[in-house]
């Protein structure tokens, strides 16, 4: 008998699941890979076969245009792969689509949860907590710096700044995936139901998520309106474009991002932003810790982030830890 | 607190100096007294606690957090107190009422090295992550969040419609919370500062460009590479001081504690500070043992709070004196220069004579002979030449036609653009700072570039387009916000001097280096080499 979990094995390129020869998130064109979510550090082109939720395959047809053996496979469901692996999707709370995979052999249960958080979002269904051995998680925001406020209180803060500048526009930078939608959507359960103003770039995956059902009320394009149209309006760009020309056409913009970084002033500052959101789709400090807690796993790998933090956590919470060395992970914008 | 931490943050989230402004100019309006005097000091760095520094911070930390945690935070975060605001334990149940600024001042002064472990935590307690971040950056002095004292000044000027010149005289012979300001600004009486060490307002010259002029109503005399300072001495008896001012008025007395002691008569004198090296240079006068260093010897001693023996003996500082507003309670500032100049030499001779000479009067008879002394004149201590108004008062600011500076003719360098980084402000959008080079040896045989200096100015909007239009299409790597470009656009650079320094992998360091002109025809590898820009040190 082989040693307990040495059927998966962390690679600086992925994780490899050995029996099944197969990759999660891989970072470089593979036979056949199992994709946790649509953002391009963990999904890319190339792969001979993708399994995926369908909303996280539609995403990735439509950013990088790859459908090649697109495999889909819904939330709660099991797919068997070769050499006796099984892979369960179960929801991670992180974009729409995004999944935490559970991955079952010889007995030996492992989750990776790809990006996650375990607050509400309208955009996609929360993390569901599954008990298993080993836990491979995320640690983008693993300091204790990081607490996310709760979300309401930044969308007041965004209103407010609205609602005291008529004359100008409110920008804010947003990830063209997720984060956008969630702002948005978060705006219309706040009771705005003015247009929102879109950059070129957001157009597409918006629509997308209303394919998937997702309400984002009444949406126009920056480009086809005057400036003084979007007076005392929100506009929604990707973060790379606040400082950039393109943000030029706007009237006197009051620059806002909404990002977990935004807790850090100087991260703040260094982007020119005036009216800092501190909105993340990962999970903050206690989040990481709690769900640590709650899975309770025998062992937790951490792929990405802050982990010598988390790890230190681990330590002085006495539970088994590693971090893994993996390359080519990290939402600098979100 | 709550309020001045709101404040805080919306600085530290502003750009626009007209933005900061205005924040700052409504607080002061609606914050009664003495809150609004104390949170003035703090913006203008006007406090100093004896018992909280940022050690104290970070043994307070190490109490509530894992020492690694917070190591590992600290270093992501960057800045101990806002670490420290972040990483604060929430007290358990109820929260104390938030104390106001004067109470938490108060309560800070009272703190001492034993006890600011036991009373730091429960101010601490009593607020939120905004306004501990404001409590620990006016406890610990340090605001840096974009606002000089000269900012915070002419703030208060606007808040209240009062003129800045005036602030400016008031403020020195004031201390916080201001409330004589206040009560001023708002209506009411002059502070009384007779016989306190006001800092006045520099007289100051406006470039002379295309102008010419008459040397029948205008007088030469060089203008020195030094700092710009006014020495002052006032009061009687025991309550009798002496200060010294820099150009935007900081106190910088603890600088300079040989000019403090060598001024002991009722005063108030404008001259440049400048330092003896052992590189002289400058123009030997006859009062003096030899000329002054070059600027960068002066700047070894710039910015320190406490100067050592061995600074002291090495680079002592010495006035050569511009001019006189007072002496011996009489204000000279209504009248004509000439006059001033008069009273100033006859002054001279009761100063120490190894701490203030004069500057010499250029005999040139007419504007040709100066301009060819101008040329001719190469010297590292002096900037260029000043030419001021033989019937000129001593006003506050420029005002035209009184008083010229003309600088001497830049150096120039030919350097290839290598970075490019985002402005700020209403460039914010625009690749608009730039670090250029200058070649190591002959590029046509591998020779590199190595950065020589940054500038960013010189440009007119029209350039600054062409150029960012430049580095975004020709961006080889990115780090952060900076860009890495193709090494093929020629800036022509212009600069004052250039010195040697450890700090930069060139070894060279250029005062005000500022782009003359782009040389978009110019190919790379003719661009100048480093050893020509070592060529132009003189020091």
């Amino acid at each position: 008998m082989s040693p307990p979990f040495s059927w998966i094995r962390p690679d600086p390129h992925g994780i490899h699941v050995g029996p099944a020869d197969c990759w999660i998130d891989p970072s470089k064109a593979v036979d056949k890979a199992l994709v946790t979510h649509g953002h391009a550090d963990h999904a890319r082109g190339g792969h001979g076969q993708t399994v995926a939720t369908p909303e996280t395959l539609a995403i990735m047809k439509l950013r990088y245009n790859t459908a090649d053996g697109a495999t889909p496979v819904g939330y709660g469901e099991t797919i068997r792969l070769p050499g006796g692996v099984d892979a369960t999707y179960i929801p991670a709370g992180h974009v729409l689509g995004s999944a935490q995979i559970l991955l079952e052999h010889a007995g030996e249960k492992v989750i990776v949860t790809g990006d996650y958080k375990r607050r509400a979002d309208p955009t996609c269904p929360p993390f569901v907590v599954t008990p298993c051995d080993i836990l491979i998680t995320e640690a983008t925001f693993g300091l204790p710096v990081f607490e996310h406020p709760p979300i309401a209180d930044e969308m007041a803060k965004l209103l407010s700044a609205l609602q005291s500048n008529p004359d100008r526009c409110v920008l804010v930078g947003a990830y063209a995936l997720g984060k956008a939608q969630r702002v948005i959507a978060e705006l219309r359960a706040a009771g705005h139901k003015d247009i929102i103003y879109l950059h070129g770039a957001m157009e597409k995956m918006c629509r997308l998520y209303e394919d998937f059902g997702i309400d984002l009320g009444p949406l126009a394009l920056v480009a086809d309106q005057v400036k003084d149209d979007m007076r005392g309006s929100i506009v929604i760009c990707p973060p790379s474009a606040l400082n950039d020309r393109w943000s030029r056409r706007l009237l006197d913009p009051i620059t806002a991002m909404a990002s977990g970084w935004m807790m850090v002033r100087q991260r703040a500052r260094q982007r020119n932003v005036e009216l800092p959101l501190v909105i993340s789709d990962h999970a903050d400090w206690n989040e990481l810790t709690r769900t640590i807690e709650e899975v309770n796993p025998q062992e937790t790998w951490i792929t990405h982030g802050r982990e010598e933090a988390l790890l230190r956590w681990c330590q002085l919470t006495q539970r088994r830890a590693r971090a893994l060395s993996m390359v080519g992970y990290e939402d600098e914008d979100d | 607190m709550e309020e001045f931490a709101a404040l805080i943050d919306r600085l530290v989230y502003t750009g626009s100096r007209n933005a900061k402004l205005a924040l700052i100019a409504d607080y002061l309006r609606s914050t009664p007294d003495p809150d609004r005097g104390w949170a003035l000091a703090a913006l203008t760095d006007g406090l100093d606690f004896s018992a909280v520094k940022s050690g104290t911070i970070r043994t307070m930390m190490k109490d509530r957090v894992d020492p690694i945690l917070w190591t590992l935070s600290r270093d992501f975060v960057g800045d101990t107190a806002e670490c420290a605001s972040l990483l604060w334990p929430e007290p358990l149940g109820h929260r104390d009422a938030a104390p106001g600024v004067a109470e938490a001042v108060s309560l800070l002064f009272d703190m001492k090295r034993t006890t600011v472990q036991a009373e730091l935590p429960r101010l601490m307690d009593r607020l939120d992550s905004s306004g501990r971040y404001a409590l620990l950056k006016m406890a610990t002095g340090a605001m840096r969040i974009g606002v000089s004292a000269r900012l915070g000044k002419v703030a208060f000027a606007q808040a209240f419609n009062v003129s800045v010149d005036d602030v400016e005289e008031y403020w020195h012979g004031l201390t916080p919370p201001y409330a004589e300001l206040f009560a001023w600004a708002e209506g009411g009486e002059a502070p009384d500062t007779e016989n306190m060490p006001l800092f006045r307002p520099f007289m100051l010259a406006h470039p002379l460009e295309e102008t010419v002029v008459d040397m029948a109503d205008y007088a030469a005399e060089w203008k020195w590479d030094g700092i710009r300072v006014q020495l002052v001495h006032a009061g009687i008896g025991v309550e009798a001081e002496t200060r010294v001012y820099s150009r935007s008025g900081d106190d910088i007395s603890a600088t300079f504690p040989e000019m403090v002691e060598a001024l002991s008569i009722p005063a108030v004198l404008d001259g440049e500070l400048l330092v003896r090296g052992t590189h002289q240079g400058g123009e030997a006068n006859e009062r003096t043992q030899g000329g002054a260093a070059s600027f960068n010897a002066l700047q070894q001693r710039l910015g320190r709070k406490t100067v050592s023996k061995k600074m002291l003996s090495e680079s002592p500082a010495f006035v050569r004196l511009y001019d006189a507003l007072m002496i011996e309670g009489e204000d000279l500032r209504g009248l004509p220069w000439t006059e001033r100049r008069a009273r100033l030499e006859a002054f001279l001779p009761r100063l120490p004579a190894d701490r203030f000479d004069i500057s010499n009067i250029i005999a040139a008879g007419d504007f040709e002979s100066l301009a060819e002394i101008r040329e001719s004149t190469r010297d590292d201590a002096i900037e260029g030449l000043m030419l001021k108004r033989r019937d000129s008062p001593y006003v506050a600011g420029r005002r035209t036609g009184l008083w010229y500076k003309w600088k001497r003719d830049p150096l120039l360098i030919d350097c290839v653009l290598m970075y490019a980084q985002r402005g700020s402000g209403k460039r914010s959008s625009f690749f608009s700072d730039y670090t250029f080079g200058c070649w190591d040896g002959d590029p046509d045989e591998g020779a590199e570039l190595l950065p020589v200096g940054k500038a960013y100015s010189g440009f007119t909007d029209a350039e600054l387009k062409q150029i960012d239009r430049h580095v975004r299409q020709n961006t080889v790597n990115r780090f952060g916000p900076v860009r890495e470009t193709e090494k093929i656009l020629v800036f022509e650079v212009a600069f004052d001097s250039v010195h040697e320094s450890k700090r930069h992998k060139s070894g060279l360091a250029m005062r005000f280096p500022r782009i003359h002109r782009i040389r978009w025809d110019k190919p790379a590898h003719e661009a100048d080499r480093i050893n020509t820009l070592k060529g132009l040190i003189r020091d």
